[in-house]
């Protein structure tokens, strides 16, 4: 492989990743508030550091299936109970219907360390840190251009999380209740897909079948609300007044 | 002494409850649905049958049932 080849191979498969850990990052900072998300990332980037400092090659390793069915399986409950709270809230008030944002009422502490920010966080960066070293440690060792597949990966993180920062701002003015219907939506798919590969089972598609997951919770999200609004008598997409 | 065990007492209960919460949230039900539909996957998959399809039609259908359980 030459260096521009494993470059670019490394770019886009670091891209994938870092395209998942930006979207819980950003997501979850909007809804839980931003200092224990970051909080949270600084922690598991700081995990993942030590463990590529300690372990260098030897990364590989680390039990990645145990770890995605782990992490897939706390992101998938979590996801979604967000996704159920989600649809209520819509079904209820429509996407505009929640008002000001309030913490206390959302159970998020008002100082200190929110810990479902944090460890939301933290998963996220640190699975998918891991999986980016072990596509550098990979394409690295094959090509026997460490170097180059280190800088592909960099570029990767830089350009996405970047772009995800400059997101944040759209993100935030969404409305809380669309907000915690679309990162349950997210966190959901994400949960699904890596629990079930951490159980040895290969998704069709691979990557892409993320797309088709946050299809299908989307497509069951708008199905029970427009059933919660039937019941209810609330007109699904109205406005609270 | 006794203060320590407090505290540590006082810790274990916080880390618990925020485990307890954040798995089982307020109904259970999703968090058991998962948790048969992860082993089912697993126990079909060493069975030699592609099972991926499974999780996410379980997972849909446990948020309709708590739907169904929390409204009115």
């Amino acid at each position: 492989m030459s260096p521009s080849s494993v470059f670019v191979t490394t770019f886009l498969a670091a891209a994938v990743e870092v395209i998942e850990m930006v979207i819980i990052v950003v997501g979850v900072g909007s809804v839980r508030g931003w200092r224990s998300t970051w909080l949270g990332a600084a922690a598991g980037l700081s995990i993942l550091v030590v463990l590529v400092g300690a372990l260098g090659t030897a990364l590989t390793l680390v039990p990645i299936g145990a770890l995605r069915l782990v992490v897939g399986s706390l992101l998938l409950v979590f996801g979604l109970q967000w996704l159920r709270k989600g649809i209520s809230r819509v079904s209820a008030n429509g996407f505009r219907g929640m008002g000001a944002r309030s913490a206390s009422a959302e159970g998020i502490p008002d100082h200190g360390v929110d810990w479902t920010a944090f460890v939301l966080s933290f998963k996220g960066v640190l699975l998918e840190g891991l999986e980016i070293a072990l596509i550098v440690v990979s394409f690295g060792a094959t090509a026997q251009a460490f170097p180059t597949a280190i800088l592909g990966a960099s570029a990767a993180l830089l350009v996405i999380a970047g772009a995800g920062l400059l997101a944040r701002g759209f993100v935030q003015r969404i409305p809380r209740s669309a907000l915690q219907l679309l990162v349950g939506t997210l966190l959901s798919s994400f949960g699904t897909f890596w629990a079930v590969q951490g159980l040895g089972v290969a998704w069709p598609g691979a990557d892409a079948a993320i797309l088709a997951l946050i299809g299908w919770y989307a497509i069951a999200a708008a199905y029970y609300i427009r059933l919660l609004g039937r019941r209810t008598g609330h007109g699904t997409l109205q406005p609270a007044r | 002494m006794r203060r320590a065990m407090t505290v540590i007492l006082a810790w274990l209960t916080g880390f618990a409850r925020f485990w307890y919460r954040f798995i089982i949230g307020d109904d259970w039900t999703i968090a058991a649905t998962v948790a048969i539909a992860l082993v089912s996957t697993w126990l079909l998959h060493t069975a030699g049958v592609a099972a991926w399809w499974l999780p996410p039609i379980a997972a849909a259908a446990a948020v309709g049932v708590s739907l169904r359980r929390v409204s009115p």
